[in-house]
């Protein structure tokens, strides 16, 4: 089964690029594959112009589902990459805290994952993978199973963090809203076999404030040029659901 | 916003208790008095019970079949001061010596299957027949192959805990949910790390278990033996007294070693629920503790 076809996307240094597409269009497929967490059939990943083999280190991938570990409280979690990399403890402590204050799980560093909320997991999960340092930063729908409001707050911390670390950060999503109010680029992917259909700058200023933004007229006007390049495949990508023989 | 999403127990309170304290505080002794509720209730029913064994020996049953609590009772106390100490630590130190060799060994085999996995997978309808087998049933062979001494004992316990902790340990190891692995890799964990930092703790809910369910074993498998063929051990004078037709003395020896279980399964769950209790459901289970 071919999950893409024909993709060719350059990535900036230091932007926020979000990936809308139907479901089921390749988007995690892309994901793994810029990870190098599994090889590409044809062609190639190139990484600031070296191809790529191999898991690639310099970049951190926020998944949907929060992959904490269980056994280790959410400090623990935070100071794991940290750990792999042999810092010393002191520094490991001093980053972990300050993400963890960032963030607004203060009080909760000593819990085990199944004692915190699916808002806080997702928060340590994107934290996590900040205490590191990655250059580039790939997050794969990490808001969906979130409520909306816990949705906007999460969404909002994340524009502060990548204002005050400025990592790439490749985003995906299905919710063109959450696409446009975070985005420098909008990257629309066509219905399986995923391609990429539109490429769009989003004009609105930085900092955004993104509990007024969907008032804002050029969000509206973006988000609605982007509907309608999206809103086909939408529909072709139903299409595929329909019962086959 | 953190603290909108803290656990406080304020949905169990009253709307608009006045004084919440004073609540909790009611609250709590409730709870007391239902907790010595309990346990009053329960050591009436053990006392109405062997009261009617005691009244009921030579009355309702003969005294060859069940013995009777308060014979039960002086014969324990003279074989406190004869020789059940010496007994008892003979079984025990088999018991332990084999679930220490059988644990460690279990572990290091089953890790060993699961990090080579196409040994592993050559091996596998191998190590499903020798699951087949009731490793009980093997006991005779031990007395033959390693004698009437405290060997044959200490293989019996140590077979019984290697078998459980060997297939926890495969089993766990091979059921370690992939992204775990795959996030690990992606932050930068080389190989030796992904598996001491995630697959082994991952895994290890199934191998403390084993570890835990594989002491009474241990204890069973040195009890066997010593049924079998053996020179000393509680399970030996089990087995003397029984065939002497000294119920009493088979009974009494039979209630000490359920004590041993009982004193090891509170200790063991309680070592379990402090090295598990990252889990979810960190609930006694399975577990015979009595609280």
């Amino acid at each position: 089964m071919q999950a893409l076809l024909e993709t060719d996307l350059q990535i900036h240094d230091r932007e926020f690029l979000t990936i809308v597409g139907p479901s089921g269009c390749g988007k995690s497929t892309l994901m793994n594959l810029i990870v190098g967490l599994f090889p590409a059939s044809t062609g190639e990943i190139l990484y600031r112009g070296h191809s790529q083999t191999g898991v690639n280190r310099a970049i951190g991938y926020v998944t949907q589902a929060d992959n904490l570990y269980p056994w280790r409280t959410l400090r623990k979690n935070i100071e794991f990459p940290l750990e792999l990399r042999g810092v010393p403890a002191a520094q490991r402590r001093e980053r972990s805290q300050h993400l963890i204050q960032r963030v607004g799980l203060a009080g909760f560093e000593e819990s085990y994952p199944h004692e915190l909320s699916g808002g806080m997991r997702q928060r340590a999960n994107i934290i996590r993978t900040l205490a590191y340092e990655p250059e580039v930063i790939l997050m794969d729908e990490p808001f969906g199973p979130l409520d909306a409001q816990t949705r906007l707050i999460l969404q909002n911390q994340l524009l502060e963090l990548w204002q005050e670390e400025r990592k790439t950060i490749i985003f995906i999503t299905h919710d063109l809203g959450e696409a446009v109010a975070l985005a420098d680029r909008v990257v629309v992917m066509s219905a399986r076999p995923g391609r990429i259909k539109t490429i769009a700058p989003v004009p609105i200023p930085r900092p955004r404030d993104l509990f007024e933004i969907h008032a804002d007229d050029r969000f509206r006007e973006t988000y609605r040029a982007l509907w309608m390049s999206l809103e086909e495949e939408v529909k072709k990508g139903a299409a595929l659901w329909q019962p086959q023989k | 916003m953190a603290t909108a999403e803290m656990n406080r127990p304020a949905s169990a309170l009253p709307p608009g208790a006045a004084n919440v304290e004073d609540d909790l505080k009611a609250w709590a002794a409730e709870e007391r008095r239902a907790k010595w509720k309990l346990m009053i209730v329960r050591v009436l029913l053990a006392i109405v019970l062997l009261t009617i064994w005691e009244y009921g020996t030579d009355r309702w049953f003969d005294a060859l079949w069940f013995s009777s609590p308060l014979r039960i009772a002086r014969h324990f106390m003279s074989w406190v001061q004869d020789d059940l100490l010496s007994h008892l630590v003979i079984t025990l130190r088999e018991t332990f010596i084999g679930y220490t060799s059988g644990t460690v060994l279990g572990i290091a085999f089953g890790t060993l299957l699961a990090r080579f996995q196409f040994v592993g997978k050559v091996l596998d309808p191998f190590i499903l027949a020798l699951n087949g087998i009731p490793r009980i049933a093997l006991a005779p062979l031990f007395i033959i192959w390693f004698g009437i001494g405290e060997p044959s004992k200490i293989v019996l316990a140590g077979m019984l805990s290697f078998f459980l902790c060997f297939y926890a340990t495969l089993s766990g190891l091979r059921s370690v949910d992939a992204a775990y692995i795959s996030i690990a890799r992606v932050m930068g964990a080389t190989e030796r790390q992904t598996f001491f930092k995630v697959v082994l703790p991952a895994a290890s809910p199934w191998i403390i278990t084993a570890m835990k369910v594989s002491v009474p074993f241990a204890l069973v498998g040195a009890i066997v033996g010593e049924f079998m063929a053996a020179t000393a051990g509680l399970g030996f004078k089990i087995q003397l007294y029984t065939a002497q037709f000294d119920t009493t003395g088979a009974v009494t020896g039979v209630l000490v070693l359920m004590v041993v279980v009982i004193m090891f399964n509170t200790g063991l769950n309680r070592l379990e629920q402090h090295v598990l209790r990252w889990r979810p459901d960190n609930s006694v289970a399975g577990g015979s503790e009595v609280q």
